[in-house]
């Protein structure tokens, strides 16, 4: 497993890998809110956890339909559909490294990014924290889209369709602990935790159902 | 341990179109068996439903014999398609050290080569440290036929193994073959191509709306 | 129902397709008469009773609105149902079931946000509100989208039931915590008790027209639901017949 691992953080980082794109693809958004918003600093303060979640969000979800498609195209699924390793331990292994190398790198660079929005220090590390809980499971939801798409020549747009109101929740309690280290009478723990346990209900469900979904479209 | 690859009364279909109906093969260790069939007969059809990777509608597979006969058929099969199932952007070396750590099993006592090795077996040698995507058409196909020898699996199921491959590779193939079998392994080759197998038997599929 | 040939002697006989076709066409028109009488009392018993004291005559929309609502989200359990009879029974016609669901579920979701549109511009003063209830059916609304979106895409019928059998599931599993956070999300961005629509209990005067109307949408839901059945399973057999008509042409 640590092979499929290594060889996926590989690929992602070679030419032609997706990960770049997803860090310059959140910094563009990030980067066109102001123009949208106006320069006015204390508005920017005040959405800036919002945005850089959306940011985060879209930028997730630009490389996963390729998570499985590239295998299937190439015939590498077919192999390891017929493993002894169970199927769903493969699709975990997958987003893991999907998540590695273009999860984390996003929620790195997000407070960078919160500089730029004028965001308070507590802000900034709370909404880098929310992202590091939330963003794998936005990883994990989007495989389940990506393995249902895994047919489909042009399924790219088809697993955003599919996987955006699935991680509305997500995002809201992302969002809503973000704000409550900022707002004074909202706590912030408990949306946290509740995100962290989003994560892990979809550890579970997520490769499951992306297993189940890859094995009915080998058919 | 000998063992024997047993198909009774295997069907599949496409859709709700019947492919093929009530296959019966026996396969000791050491034989081979050739699919032959015009295009669109369901050669492809067939393997992929001996992989696994197609529901049947009836019959059963079994491999008498096996070391662990709980284990699903599917374990013990190389599946080799019509494409390489290699990375473009990695190379070749990397390709084939993942597959053998991938599909290799702790505890595996069978023989496997090493990738350089099986890169020289299949007239790559020296090559391993290009990307896969710079390789020809006929290289790149020899690269995957040197996934076989990574790791060990008793059965072999390959889809035209001699796509996109001049005279003297095809030879090749057909040693790559005649060494597995030799060792004690099972072959089953979809081709359309003459493919020197002694000794092997024949399968022709006519396809469901041809009667034969 | 005058024939004893249409009783069902057993689950196994549901699932012929031949048999479902036969059935249903026995069925339907009675069904479709059933609806039809059905939406004339109601309709009849909507706009004969009273209006309401604080809601005037704007009060008949809710005639409509509630039993669209309740139906969307039957007509997602309906989905559920026959998304998991395909995965775990291999049902033949689960499938069928499923799709046919997805656009009648989607029109009855439209439907519910539509009125509900309408009844709050006179009450709230807005067409809409990001009010929990309203943002939950939208939700809903955007996964049927991406459901039919899915299955537009797929040629291959068997295939795309189980895939699409994968995510209504996976989306069943999800509405109740698209639902909490929601809530959540809606306590602390505004107080959500000036827009509570149930709470209040009922009164009897409006109670009949409701369950009369919500009786005959439920039947217009299997009534279309049965009709969109026999359709597609109609469509899948000349697929079928065309491809057997393809390859007889290319081998002779």
């Amino acid at each position: 497993m640590m092979a499929l691992y290594l060889r996926d953080l590989k690929l992602a980082t070679r030419a032609g890998g997706g990960a770049l794109t997803g860090i310059l693809f959140f910094l563009a958004v990030v980067a066109v809110v102001p123009f949208g918003l106006g320069p006015d600093l204390k508005l920017l303060a005040r959405v800036g956890p919002a945005m850089l979640w959306i940011g985060a969000l879209l930028a997730s979800l630009l490389g996963l339909d390729r998570l499985f498609q590239a295998e299937r195209e190439d015939g590498a699924l077919d192999v390891m559909l017929m493993q002894e390793t169970p199927l769903v331990l493969v699709v975990f292994v997958k987003c893991l490294a999907h998540w590695t190398a273009s999860g984390l790198p996003l929620v790195l660079i997000s407070p960078l990014l919160g500089l730029f929005l004028n965001m308070e220090p507590a802000a900034i590390l709370a909404t880098m924290l929310t992202l590091l809980a939330g963003t794998p499971a936005i990883t994990l939801i989007g495989a389940m889209g990506a393995a249902v798409a895994v047919a489909l020549p042009r399924g790219g747009l088809l697993v955003s369709i599919l996987v955006l109101p699935l991680v509305v929740p997500v995002l809201i309690f992302g969002v809503s602990a973000a704000y409550a280290a900022v707002e004074d009478p909202a706590p912030f723990l408990p949306p946290f935790l509740i995100l962290i346990a989003i994560s892990l209900f979809f550890a579970v469900i997520g490769p499951a159902a992306a297993a189940v979904a890859l094995r009915a479209s080998s058919e | 341990m000998p063992f024997r690859l047993r198909v009774d009364g295997l069907g599949a279909s496409r859709g709700e179109d019947p492919i093929f109906r009530a296959v019966c093969l026996v396969l000791d260790a050491g034989d081979a068996l050739l699919v032959t069939g015009r295009n669109g007969t369901g050669k492809s059809t067939f393997l992929r439903t001996l992989a696994g990777l197609h529901p049947a509608d009836s019959g059963t597979i079994l491999l008498e014999g096996a070391a662990d006969p709980t284990a699903p058929v599917r374990e013990s099969l190389h599946y080799l398609g019509h494409r390489n199932a290699m990375k473009r952007d990695l190379t070749v070396a990397e390709n084939l050290v993942f597959w053998s750590r991938f599909s290799s099993r702790s505890g595996d006592t069978d023989p496997t080569v090493p990738p350089e090795a099986a890169l020289e077996t299949v007239g790559l040698g020296g090559l391993g440290h290009l990307p896969f995507g710079y390789l020809s058409a006929g290289q790149q196909r020899r690269a995957a036929l040197a996934r076989l020898l990574v790791a060990h699996r008793p059965v072999w199921l390959l889809d035209e193994p001699t796509a996109a491959l001049d005279t003297a590779s095809e030879r090749m193939v057909e040693a790559l073959i005649a060494g597995h079998r030799a060792a004690g392994g099972i072959v089953i080759a979809a081709t359309h191509q003459a493919l020197d197998v002694p000794g092997a038997q024949t399968l022709t599929m006519s396809g469901f709306a041809v009667p034969a | 129902m005058r024939e004893r040939s249409l009783a069902i002697r057993s689950f196994t006989d549901l699932a012929n397709p031949t048999r479902f076709v036969a059935l249903a066409g026995r069925l339907l028109p009675w069904l479709a008469s059933l609806t039809v009488l059905l939406f004339a009392i109601g309709l009849t018993l909507c706009f004969t009773t009273a209006a309401d004291y604080q809601q005037g005559e704007t009060v008949r929309i809710m005639y409509i609105h509630v039993p669209a609502a309740w139906l969307a989200m039957m007509g997602y359990t309906v989905m559920a149902a026959s998304a998991l009879g395909t995965l775990v029974w291999r049902h033949p016609l689960a499938d069928v079931a499923a799709k046919c669901a997805a656009p009648i579920g989607a029109g009855f979701t439209a439907l519910a946000l539509v009125t509900g549109s309408l009844w709050g511009k006179p009450m709230w003063g807005t067409w809409w509100v990001w009010d929990a209830r309203l943002t939950s059916f939208f939700i809903l609304f955007l996964m049927y989208l991406g459901l039919i979106a899915l299955n537009r895409a797929m040629d291959d019928a068997g295939r795309a039931a189980k895939v699409a059998a994968v995510l209504i599931l996976v989306g069943f599993v999800n509405i109740p915590i698209i639902k909490f956070s929601v809530d959540w999300w809606n306590t602390l961005h505004q107080p959500a008790s000036v827009l509570r629509l149930g709470g209040s209990a009922i009164d009897p005067e409006f109670r009949r027209p409701l369950l009369v109307m919500a009786l005959a949408f439920t039947c217009l839901f299997f009534t279309l639901h049965l009709a969109a059945m026999r359709t597609e399973i109609w469509r899948r057999r000349i697929a079928a017949m065309r491809r057997q008509a393809a390859r007889g042409a290319a081998s002779a």
